[in-house]
């Protein structure tokens, strides 16, 4: 679903009505993405061997973002695309049938680059297992990193985040939501105390 | 969604919903490794009861890129050749453990039996009833359409044949209607359903009349298999009056494409110029009925049962 017709539907673009605080406003979730972009370059010395790749749906905004970034500071683009990871989870078979995500790989592929995964939350780690796998049937890169603008703890995989907007410590019952102009309206990131049915790693 | 029996069973949202996924799973043809894990672990048993190349290769292409294992059940060669019945059949795919079930049958509602009699449990898809309904294959050409077309509201699709025996063309006119498309149906009288007037579509037995307010014509085959009267006087008479030719075709608007569900009498309904033109999309109809059968097969198998039927 495009962000266009996300904007279509006005129970996905209000805010929640529960209790929730704001830990990230819009000049935080700025700020971190531009670190998260110099970063990116300092270690990779350069915008050469990177590939950006979003994972649905709000990690494909904030890779466009960070690609936008590298390209203000180096004068150079760096391929962005998308990473659908819904046929790679391993609850698949737990959960109703979902709907796919669009995955668009930049057209140079990628073998021998370095793709930086980027995500909004990093949880149980599982998403990005599921990307992991999916890299694999796509080619082989010379390195994976990971690149997420939340990190909320609670892993429960070997994964960790390269670059992290802002470590957030949370309890198992508080939820984290990252609201983006893109699709919300806003740029957020938002605590609320209970986790509702159906909460979103 | 448990089955896919019917394109009327199908709602605007969930066509959409097929259709957006298999665009995904077009996609996969552009990869070096074509293969995905969404059905590890499902088994996946193609009945066909009938004659069939394209479509039970399709299904089982389709089956075997989302890495289901494929059982292939031909009536010829198997015990349904001595005279086992539907029930005992469904009975033993149900003992060996089938999660969905593919089945092409001559009897039309002979899916529609087997999901919903209690006898097995898994997911059924028809891949065509008698001269009932084969709903994967309107969904391929509503896919391949709206590739070419973009969305198909509003859009004139024509369907020219042998409306009569062609279970194409009910899931056409009951999918394309769905998706807000406007259909006509042309045939000869002796070729039109007598319940003609309950489909939601016009009809028409001027092909020359309709041809160039056409965004998409589809031309079905004419089955002779099926026929056992005289429905028109000659072969050449129906190529005359309902054949695609290249006269035909240049009467159709500049970016109107040519649909045949396959396979093609050449010479009879559609010319050799016709079906070999830069119009046909006939080729590619074949690509896109993978990406729309692994969407299907994905849409109903990947979830969870239990799930599925507390929703449903």
């Amino acid at each position: 679903m495009s962000p266009a017709q996300r904007a279509e539907h006005p129970e996905i673009s209000q805010p929640p009505k529960r209790s929730s605080r704001e830990v990230l406003d819009a000049s935080d979730i700025s700020r971190a993405l531009t670190r998260i972009a110099h970063e990116i370059l300092e270690r990779n010395r350069g915008a050469d061997p990177v590939v950006l790749l979003g994972i649905p749906s709000r990690g494909v905004p904030l890779a466009q973002r960070v690609s936008a970034r590298i390209q203000a500071v180096e004068g150079q683009s760096v391929p962005t695309g998308s990473l659908d990871v819904t046929m790679y989870r391993d609850d698949i078979g737990l959960k109703p049938p979902r709907g796919l995500e669009h995955t668009d790989i930049p057209a140079d592929g990628i073998d021998g680059k370095v793709v930086v995964l980027v995500d909004d939350v990093l949880f149980s780690g599982r998403t990005i297992r599921a990307a992991l796998d999916a890299l694999g049937d796509i080619g082989r890169p010379r390195a994976v990193q990971l690149a997420v603008l939340v990190d909320r703890g609670h892993r429960e995989l070997p994964i960790r985040a390269d670059y992290v907007g802002k470590n957030l410590p949370t309890s198992l019952v508080e939820r984290v939501t990252v609201h983006l102009t893109e699709f919300d309206g806003e740029d957020a990131v938002l605590i609320a105390d209970k986790a509702p049915t159906g909460v979103k790693a | 969604m448990k089955h896919l029996l019917s394109a009327a069973d199908l709602s605007r949202d969930e066509a959409q919903l097929i259709l957006d996924t298999a665009e995904e799973m077009r996609s996969l043809a552009d990869r070096p490794i074509k293969k995905l894990p969404a059905l590890r672990g499902r088994t996946v048993v193609n009945l066909f009861f009938e004659d069939s190349t394209r479509t039970r290769i399709s299904f089982e292409a389709a089956a075997k890129r989302l890495s289901a294992d494929v059982i292939n059940f031909s009536a010829k060669g198997s015990s349904l050749s001595k005279g086992e019945s539907l029930k005992d059949t469904a009975l033993t795919l149900q003992a060996m453990g089938a999660d969905g079930v593919v089945c092409r049958h001559g009897s039309s509602g002979a899916p529609h039996l087997l999901a919903k009699s209690g006898w097995m449990t898994g997911s059924v898809v028809n891949a065509g009833d008698g001269t009932h309904e084969h709903p994967t294959q309107a969904l391929l050409d509503a896919f391949t359409m709206r590739r070419h077309l973009g969305s198909l509201e509003g859009r004139r699709i024509t369907i020219v044949g042998d409306v009569l025996h062609s279970r194409v063309a009910r899931s056409n006119v009951l999918l394309l209607s769905t998706l807000g498309a406007e259909v006509t149906v042309v045939a000869p009288p002796t070729l039109v359903p007598v319940d003609m007037s309950r489909w939601p579509c016009a009809t028409s037995y001027d092909f020359d009349a309709v041809l160039p307010k056409s965004d998409a014509v589809m031309m079905l085959r004419v089955q002779r298999e099926r026929m056992n009267d005289a429905f028109f006087p000659s072969a050449r008479e129906y190529t005359r009056r309902y054949g695609l030719d290249k006269n035909r075709m240049a009467q159709l608007p500049d970016e109107a494409i040519v649909l045949h569900p396959g396979p093609m009498n050449r010479g009879m309904e559609i010319s050799a110029e016709v079906a070999d033109s830069t119009r046909s999309v006939i080729v590619e109809q074949v690509t896109n009925g993978v990406a729309i059968r692994m969407a299907v097969l994905y849409l109903l198998l990947s979830g969870s049962n239990e799930t599925e039927e507390q929703t449903a």
